[in-house]
């Protein structure tokens, strides 16, 4: 009954493929999970949608859409109507052809992503012996995208907003594959359903997940940070959050292709959650070993929804970052902490079992940590304020 | 016509198609890009044997077409560099009018 | 040398052709892209899925951006008056047909030599992780250098340079 419960949807597509010629089975099966990676992710994006502007409404004390529906939740069916049926201007001196691949290329590279991801308990697509390697490929064809919508509209302030969107996304990039590189070196794969299999394992009740490392911990952060920017979002949403003051990479878009560009950008959030969440949080595994009766996928999607609310919090919550604090804050922080990491895991594997391995990493970390902090503060000199009025 | 010798015909062509860019294009940039077509194609070539020559456990094709492209891309960004540096002085990057050695 | 292969090698070859012939030098980068991308899909045919996701990764997801970054920063997006061909493009265009020519009819005078499709390899990154640190561990600490190298040399050749630095 469990076991039914756990592998529904695995049961469910053997049963809808058996109906076909035992040719066309792999094929078919391919094709049904892609499809059903297409409908429902862009249904959990509606429902995000309203999540965001209802949170965001709390948190910034009001409330949020409650007039289309209870409590607003036909918000998004409204939203999808408006896009659906504006008027599609493409201004006349634009790239015609660039200008209608880009949101077809960034929403393509955003759902290829999805493959390699395990969704639960014998719930991937493919599973790619070389797994984050293809995830990451992706995701660095999304840049290309974000480029092409910037030059191709002919607008200065799209042009500007793009590099910035670009420059962002390659450091963060950067940061993003350091902060994975260690748990490949524990696990010893890059294949994703590996790295699932090495946290299924229990000790007194508690997982095994890496975030319950020193270094997995350190190395989560890294990710959440990274992950916050390669998506755009504050608070590094300043090649977006240009949109409301002057203009973005997707000012000169309207209609389905901007719909296009926000759905991109949100399934790109999924995405890369369900990411950190395999990486570091277990992936489908349970938090306790009493808990293992529920079905693995819910596991996975709570995880995941956790991450949104997560994201969705800190964009209430934080200030936008300049660019060139957000460039700085990547390359000469937390790319460093990233290094460290990877040298403090290498010590974690050749210290071997017991308490001193946790000691040791968990010191150099919050040594080097504090230590870059204090110095950084040291050299600000930030004294009691000082005005100036006009003469 | 094996499916080597179809690979083999394609990097070829590539290598060509690379060749004739770098030859005839003014822009300098455009050169660059004749020359990574080209080593793209030497990769296709390796991968392409690798596949179907007599020891593909021993990995020597793959090891070095991933390292071909390692040292390609290091080779494109000075190479980029160099454009850049070159327009900053020149203020263009067409090749037929850099033909002095005289700065 | 099925179905897949004959689209993929059409899409390259479009993608190459279009990089070298297209007026526009930011769709040239495009262009070139797309034929990455080829090359990717070609890799995976080859069951060479290490090397076809690294394509991905670095031409597709780096080198793609650094000639599109080195295209708008010597303002390239302006046609010249003079033409995108240079005046000895007849000479380039022999040359290159005369390389193609000797190419082409090297392999298939071999094409009875050359062994037949043999059984696909199964490659782990495991393997290749072993064959790094083991075979090709020299190639691999030269290339951490040279790649070192290549980052520093080419953001001291880009850099501005200060005013008065010729002093």
């Amino acid at each position: 009954m469990i076991e039914t419960a756990d592998q529904i949807f695995v049961l469910l597509l053997h049963w809808l493929v058996s109906f076909l010629p035992a040719v066309l089975q792999p094929v078919a099966s391919a094709v049904l999970c892609a499809a059903a990676i297409v409908c429902f992710f862009p249904a959990l994006f509606a429902l995000t949608t309203w999540l965001e502007r209802k949170g965001l409404g709390r948190i910034q004390n009001r409330l949020g859409p409650n007039r289309v529906g209870p409590f607003g939740l036909l918000q998004p069916i409204a939203d999808g109507i408006k896009s659906l049926t504006k008027e599609d201007i493409v201004p006349f001196s634009a790239d015609a052809a660039v200008h209608f691949l880009a949101p077809i290329v960034l929403v393509v590279t955003v759902f290829m992503g999805f493959a390699v991801l395990p969704m639960g308990r014998n719930m991937v697509l493919a599973d790619l012996d070389a797994g984050l390697l293809f995830y990451f490929a992706m995701g660095a064809s999304t840049e290309l995208a974000v480029f092409m919508a910037g030059w191709s509209s002919r607008n200065k302030y799209s042009l500007l907003g793009a590099m910035r969107a670009v420059a962002q996304m390659i450091s963060y990039e950067v940061v993003l594959l350091l902060s994975s590189v260690v748990v490949v070196m524990i696990s010893g794969s890059l294949s994703l359903t590996k790295i699932v299999a090495a946290q299924n394992q229990y000790t007194w009740g508690l997982p095994h997940w890496y975030i319950f490392t020193p270094w997995g911990l350190a190395g989560f952060v890294m990710f959440a940070i990274a992950a916050t920017a390669e998506t755009n979002r504050s608070p590094f949403d300043l090649p977006e959050g240009e949109s409301e003051l002057v203009a973005g990479y997707h000012t000169e878009y309207s209609g389905f292709k901007f719909a296009l560009f926000f759905l991109g950008e949100y399934v790109a959030m999924f995405s890369i959650s369900g990411l950190g969440t395999t990486l570091f949080l277990g992936g489908w595994t349970a938090p306790f070993s009493f808990l293992t009766w529920v079905p693995s996928w819910i596991w996975f999607f709570s995880k995941l929804m956790l991450s949104i609310f997560v994201f969705i919090w800190l964009r209430g919550t934080l200030p936008r970052l300049r660019q060139d604090q957000l460039m700085n804050f990547a390359w000469k922080f937390v790319l460093p902490m990233c290094l460290l990491n990877l040298l403090v895991t290498g010590l974690w594997r050749f210290l071997g079992d017991g308490w001193l391995r946790w000691v040791v990493c968990s010191a150099i970390l919050l040594l080097a940590y504090v230590g870059i902090a204090l110095g950084e503060q040291r050299k600000k000199h930030i004294g009691p304020r000082s005005y100036r009025y006009a003469e | 016509m094996t499916t080597l010798a179809g690979f083999l015909l394609v990097a070829a062509l590539l290598f060509s198609i690379g060749l004739a860019g770098a030859l005839t294009r003014r822009n300098a940039i455009l050169v660059l890009i004749g020359i990574e077509l080209m080593l793209n194609a030497a990769n296709l070539n390796l991968i392409a044997f690798w596949r179907y020559g007599p020891h593909p456990e021993a990995l020597t094709g793959m090891m070095f077409a991933i390292f071909s492209i390692a040292v390609a891309a290091a080779e494109a960004a000075v190479g980029l560099g160099l454009v850049i540096s070159i327009h900053r002085h020149a203020h263009t990057t067409d090749l037929d009018l850099m033909n002095r050695m005289k700065g | 040398m099925n179905l897949v292969f004959y689209l993929l090698a059409a899409l390259t070859m479009a993608g190459g052709l279009a990089a070298m012939l297209l007026k526009n030098t930011v769709h040239c980068a495009l262009a070139l892209t797309v034929a990455f991308a080829g090359l990717a899909m070609l890799y995976l045919d080859l069951d060479a899925q290490f090397a076809g996701f690294a394509q991905l990764l670095i031409y597709v997801g780096a080198v793609a951006i650094l000639v599109v970054f080195a295209i708008l920063l010597t303002k390239g997006s302006e046609t010249p008056k003079d033409g995108v061909f240079s005046r000895t493009w007849l000479a380039g265009l022999a040359v290159a047909a005369a390389v193609f020519a000797v190419l082409a009819w090297s392999i298939l005078q071999s094409v009875s030599r050359l062994s037949q499709a043999a059984q696909a390899p199964t490659v782990t990154v495991q393997q290749i992780g072993m064959a790094l640190i083991s075979r090709y561990v020299l190639p691999l600490e030269i290339v951490a250098v040279l790649l070192t190298v290549a980052l520093i040399g080419a953001v001291i050749v880009a850099m501005h340079e200060k005013e008065g630095g010729a002093q």
